[in-house]
């Protein structure tokens, strides 16, 4: 088997083989004495079992004194593990380096959620901290019992617990616990994932003490990845692996009817797995399964196509019963205030289904071993849930199943990982071999859930004296949610859906998160049934920030139209009406490094073909508030649209790590430019057209803005929210603002592609 | 898709890559994509497309970036086959891949191969380039992770460093 360098293992070795083991070796045999011989028995050489009440099942000294986290979250490529060994290390006293973060293995990891919603630090780090923080309490009590001390005289310098007074009177970690295990029970609030919480008894250090939050660490996993040294999930393998391919119907719900296995019987070791929808591949070599795909011989079932003509989709929205229709925190009576206004603006916007499309399509490996016992590589957001829904999906106990979370292609939500993990299951069982299976490019991008289009509606109410005095927001469209956002149960991926396990599409879908105070406000949403009730191309999921970009394009669009038709500068309209200081400030922040000239939108002062504009938008998310302005330069005869520069105010409370979190938001800010310019998935009445780059092209490097200033608002005292989505929220509405100050024209259909600049400027 | 002939005999290849000789027994039509990763085991480069529009694939052939998931076997005669591994190590690195981990560039990292091997062999043949420059040479290869503005300040970077 190919070895797998966790991330921070590149630069130090352990003394302790952590990486591949179900658990921490002990070290020195422990007597019993030894452990009695703490009074409070705080530690042990037996490993206790793996529960979230366990201060164990976080953290663990080992021998050489060096700190091992386990986190049942994951790093996407944004550098969590290091903020959250930053909170660990400074939790504990001991050096940054002498942390190491293990993550996603589900043999080592309790479910923290995986990777979801941008929480990694905003919960999975507060859980991180409590235990880091009640083991630093129980290290000082043990050393207080050692030295014969009492604890409040004692402190702790890198990991050595000594005396306030005396340096010289001391004890290490390593000394203390090196090598055994934390047996200490935490106050668990019996929840698994996101919402996980499991405090001891200790209080975590004031914000005002820290001296390793807050620091620009890098990140130790570049370097691996730069010297091809570190495996991705594509690279692991296992002796007597063969490679898997996966057949997708040519009409959306058709399935296959006849198979003529003996048109790929020149390929070494092809076998067809069939069952119901379910038609994959294997043979011994990579490529021979690739070629064996296409030789296959495949009679599929005739079906009504399914799908509308994509140019009717928005119609399709219109038109569709409403599943569910769900009214936020309505303030006054909206129809009411209607009937009294002098003037009312009113517009609609619309956003199409956008794909994953990740760097490379999703891998798992999966090897069933003769005991029955299951691993599963995946490079799954969520690999805790992962190992569920193979467990269901092979019918045996959860215990049998280990999920390895290895780092795969770049994912930025329910991407197709959670789907070939399930179909490498069922392959696996089926040829009775390892199976690798990796996805094709166009299986990558056609057939992985897609963020939901939607339309919606928006509308404000002005009196004589040109006050708002009602507003009044509606969206339709797909539920987020067609299959939930993990693979843990069977009708939520291909692999189960194939197999006849009928989709449970669910409901959901979001509002704007602002702070406009309008004396009479209404906002709501309604989703609408999907486009076909089992394996679809065009089924709906989580896609960074799930409806934020949809929603927020819209709203932050039509606060710009409210401003021009009340001939007012867009940030001082905004600001009349934002309530909530903290936006307040991002607003702010943003416009001064911007430097923000106010006056009204669209500027009048251009001619030619080649024009600029400026643009603002903001919202919140879960805590978050960011505001940006985008500065846009547009080609009048081509349509084409260089978003040239971006100013973004971030304010997620406590910074954890300022370099980190400057990154992610630039990088959030160009996957955002490339959705709101270029991303649109394509599809006919049988399926979806989008099968590759070029026909779901994304921002090209010669599209790279000029520059993405970041301002970072840290609040220490405040407690630390995400940094992973809430920039790409109002991000197309500030490009949308900049277009309109820009040429005098709004355009109100996402992606704003050459094409339909070009139209909307004729 | 490259589809081999109906009845594709295997071949022997002896492959030169990273500057040690390897004998690959296979579909004169396989891409030398799979010959690298299953057969002489090196797993970079990794698969994104298989179409040539990506990057994700990318090692020198003979100094020139080429994508290796479209160039079959047959086609890679003698030349000296380099992959990301071979260009450079911790303790004899290229610039590109200081620069790299200098400006802490990649996400997920997935895209890498296509970056890092297209710029090292831009930098070669062009000293002192634009940025508009940089951003020609590296047209049409793919970041779903959004890192182009680090990919650009890395690579001027190594410029600077390559003189
Ligand atoms: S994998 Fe070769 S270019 Fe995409
Ligand atoms: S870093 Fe993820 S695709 Fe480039």
């Amino acid at each position: 088997m190919n070895t797998h360098n966790k991330p921070s293992n590149f630069s130090r070795r352990n003394l302790l083989k952590t990486g591949g083991a179900l658990v921490i070796s002990v070290g020195l045999p422990v007597s019993l004495d030894t452990v009695l011989a703490v009074r409070t028995a705080y530690a042990q050489g037996a490993k206790p079992p793996l529960v979230p009440n366990e201060l164990a099942s976080y953290i663990a000294v080992n021998t050489d004194g060096s700190v091992t986290a386990y986190f049942g979250k994951m790093d996407m490529g944004q550098g969590l593990f290091v903020a959250i060994g930053q909170i660990v290390a400074e939790e504990l006293d001991v050096p940054f380096k002498s942390v190491t973060v293990l993550m996603g293995d589900t043999a080592n990891s309790v479910n923290q959620g995986g990777a979801s919603g941008s929480t990694g630090i905003q919960l999975g780090g507060k859980q991180m901290r409590m235990a880091a923080a009640e083991a630093r309490r129980v290290l000082v009590e043990m050393a207080a019992e050692k030295l014969a001390l009492p604890a409040d005289q004692l402190t702790v310098t890198d990991g050595v617990v000594h005396a306030k007074s005396d340096t010289a009177k001391k004890i290490s970690y390593a000394d203390l616990i090196g090598g055994r295990y934390f047996n200490v029970q935490l106050d668990w609030n019996k929840q698994t994932g996101n919402t996980l919480y499991a405090p001891g008894k200790a209080q975590p250090k004031k914000p005002s003490e820290y001296k390793i939050v807050g620091q620009p660490i890098h990140r130790e996993d570049i370097a691996p990845k730069v010297y091809a040294i570190e495996d991705f999930v594509t690279d692991i393998k296992v002796p007597g692996m063969v490679h898997g391919r996966m057949i997708r119907p040519p009409v959306a719900g058709s399935v296959p009817v006849k198979i003529d296995e003996s048109s790929i019987s020149q390929f070494k070791g092809a076998k067809v797995v069939w069952d119901k929808g379910f038609l994959g591949v294997v043979a011994e070599h990579e490529w021979d399964a690739i070629q064996a795909v296409e030789k296959l011989k495949v009679e599929w079932s005739a079906v009504t196509p399914p799908f509308p003509e994509q140019s009717t989709l928005f119609d399709h929205i219109r038109k569709a019963p409403v599943r569910k229709r769900e009214v936020e925190k309505p303030v006054g009576n909206v129809e009411e205030a209607f009937k009294t206004a002098a003037k009312v603006v009113e517009a609609e916007y619309e956003w199409p289904f956008q794909s994953h499309a990740s760097m490379g399509p999703a891998c798992a490996l999966v090897e069933i071993k003769p005991d029955g016992n299951v691993t599963c590589w995946t490079g799954s957001q969520k690999s805790h849930f992962v190992r569920e829904g193979v467990a269901l999906t092979l019918g045996i106990p959860l215990d049998k199943v280990r999920a390895i979370w290895v780092p795969g292609p770049g994912s930025y939500g329910r991407n197709d990982a959670d789907d070939v993990a399930g179909d490498a299951a069922v392959l696996a069982k089926a040829v009775g071999k390892p199976v690798r299976l990796q996805y094709s490019r166009e299986q990558g991008t056609a057939w992985d859930p897609k963020g939901p289009a939607s339309i919606h509606k928006v509308r404000a109410a002005i009196d004589a004296s040109g006050q708002v005095i009602a507003y009044e927001f509606v969206s339709k469209a797909f539920s987020r949610v067609d299959v939930n956002t993990n693979g843990s149960q069977p009708h939520d991926t291909l692999t189960g859906q194939s197999l006849g396990v009928a989709l449970k599409s669910g409901d959901g879908f979001g509002v704007p998160a602002e702070s406009y105070a309008f004396a009479n406000k209404l906002t709501a949403w309604e989703t609408i049934p999907p486009l076909l009730d089992r394996t679809s191309p065009l089924r709906t999921s989580h896609l960074r920030d799930p409806v934020g970009p949809q929603i927020h394009f819209a709203s932050e669009s039509f606060m710009d139209e409210v401003a021009a038709t009340l001939n007012l500068d867009p940030i001082e309209f905004r600001l009349r009406h934002v309530k909530d200081p903290r936006d307040i400030a991002v607003i702010k922040a943003a416009a001064e490094k911007a430097g923000w000239q106010a006056r009204p939108s669209p500027r009048k002062d251009q001619t030619g073909n080649k024009v600029s504009g400026r643009g603002m938008a903001y919202s919140q998310r879960n805590g978050t508030r960011v505001a940006i302005v985008a500065e846009v330069d547009i080609d009048r005869r081509t349509g084409k649209i260089w978003a040239r520069k971006f100013t973004v105010a971030h304010d997620c409370g406590l910074v954890i790590n300022p370099d980190g979190l400057t990154k992610t938001v630039e990088g959030n800010i160009v996957q955002g430019v490339s959705r709101t310019l270029w991303e649109e998935v394509k599809f006919d009445r049988n399926g979806v057209t989008s099968i590759d780059w070029a026909t779901y092209p994304i921002l090209d490097i010669t599209e790279t803005p000029e520059s993405v200033d970041v301002v970072i608002i840290n609040r220490p005292t405040v407690d630390a929210s995400g940094g992973g989505e809430p920039s790409i929220r109002p991000l197309a509405a500030a490009i949308a603002n900049a277009i309109f100050d820009a040429t005098g024209v709004r355009i109100r259909r996402v992606p704003f592609s050459p094409d339909r600049v070009k139209a909307a400027l004729s | 898709m490259r589809i081999s002939k109906e009845d594709a005999v295997s071949q022997k290849f002896s492959l030169n890559v990273n500057g040690k000789a390897h004998t690959v027994d296979a579909d004169p039509d396989m891409p030398l994509l799979y010959a690298l990763r299953n057969d002489i085991g090196l797993n970079n480069p990794h698969f994104g497309c298989g179409l040539a529009q990506c990057g994700a694939c990318t090692v020198h052939l003979d100094g020139q970036p080429i994508r290796s998931c479209v160039t079959p076997l047959s086609a890679v005669g003698t030349g000296k086959v380099v992959t990301l591994a071979g260009l450079g190590t911790p303790e004899k690195p290229h610039p590109v891949q200081v620069a790299y981990v200098e400006e802490q560039v990649p996400q997920c990292g997935y895209c890498i191969n296509g970056w890092i091997m297209t710029a090292a062999a831009f930098l070669e043949t062009k000293k002192k380039p634009s940025e508009d420059e940089i951003k020609q040479a590296l047209e049409g290869l793919k970041c779903r992770c959004g890192t182009h503005l680090s990919i650009l300040r890395a690579v001027k970077r190594a410029a600077t460093m390559m003189g």
